[in-house]
């Protein structure tokens, strides 16, 4: 099973890497921009665990470690691989 | 004072601190492995020292702080032992949870390396207490991630109880956008626990407290720590 985990920052929390890469699309011309967030990517390959325990520890994964959940918040998908 | 001094993979300015508290200031000083779970009770001071700690992966001190020697530093801490953070320290104090908020990306998006000016907002601690005679230390900064973030009650909260130790200002001690290096909130940088034993800054007073250089502002923390124990 492979667990695809979005980390991106809280609404509020300023981001500036977003907020210049906003500014450069917009620059060139794609004035419908409204905003950016960048954020980071995970792939996490995970092995023997049913869907259900697989929720939860991924949960706990991104709580203790992959998350800063005082600035950022996250979001993931389990996909099977077989 | 007996001192400690972590050492992660990664950190740089360990020796800095090394040389400031045993070769300038005389007092006792250990090296602390970062795999070594140990008890830390008889010591009066540890230092978690800037650096790039496991290379700054994921987020600046969120793997340091699962090292083994962090558990030992937390219990310190709990017991209240007294564990000053610099830079990396300080990131990796708020990973542990020692201290609120968190550090992010400069607003400048640049990685600052100069001089600044910091106002002493608390002398009721014991990092500050020998600070009296000068309210604005010159003290340098060096960091990518340096911006301060807590939410505005919890920065109130902090303010409040006078957990803020150190703002960023100008020369004179005013406060305003320029004077902020980094984008911090409230211009914070640097705070204390609610019980004021643990301290965490991104400016790093090792770099100006050896007396052949002209700056020796930062030995008033260190000599704060040395008076009290």
């Amino acid at each position: 099973m492979l667990a695809q985990i979005h980390v991106t920052f809280k609404e509020g929390v300023l981001d500036p890497q977003g907020k210049t890469v906003h500014h450069a699309l917009n620059d060139l011309g794609y004035d419908e921009v409204l905003d950016v967030h960048i954020g980071k990517y995970l792939e996490v390959k995970l092995d023997s665990v049913s869907e259900e325990e697989a929720e939860i520890r991924v949960r706990e994964m991104c709580e203790r470690l992959l998350a800063n959940t005082v600035i950022e918040s996250f979001r993931f998908k389990l996909v099977s691989t077989e | 004072m007996k001192c400690g001094i972590v050492v992660f993979p990664g950190s740089n300015c360990d020796h800095d601190c090394y040389h400031i508290l045993k070769k300038i200031l005389n007092q006792e000083t250990h090296w602390l492995w970062h795999k070594d779970e140990v008890d830390l009770s008889s010591f009066d001071l540890i230092v978690l020292p800037g650096g790039f700690s496991y290379g700054d992966y994921l987020r600046a001190g969120a793997i340091s702080r699962f090292s083994p020697v962090m558990n030992s530093v937390i219990h310190l801490a709990e017991n209240g032992g007294n564990v000053l953070g610099i830079c990396n320290g300080f990131q990796i104090l708020l990973e542990s949870g020692l201290l609120p908020g968190a550090l992010m990306q400069n607003h400048t998006r640049k990685f600052i390396c100069k001089n600044v000016y910091v106002r002493v907002e608390t002398t009721d601690t014991p990092f500050t207490q020998k600070c009296n005679d000068k309210l604005v230390l010159e003290i340098p900064i060096a960091h990518h991630q340096g911006s301060y973030y807590i939410d505005p009650h919890s920065l109130s909260d902090l303010e409040e109880k006078g957990q803020i130790l150190f703002r960023y200002c100008d020369a004179k001690g005013s406060i305003s956008e320029s004077s902020n290096p980094n984008g911090s909130v409230g211009a914070v940088a640097g705070l204390c626990n609610e019980q004021k034993n643990v301290m965490g800054m991104m400016p790093h007073p090792e770099r100006c407290a050896d007396p052949l250089w002209a700056n020796t502002d930062g030995q008033s923390i260190f000599q704060s720590l040395i008076s009290q124990s």
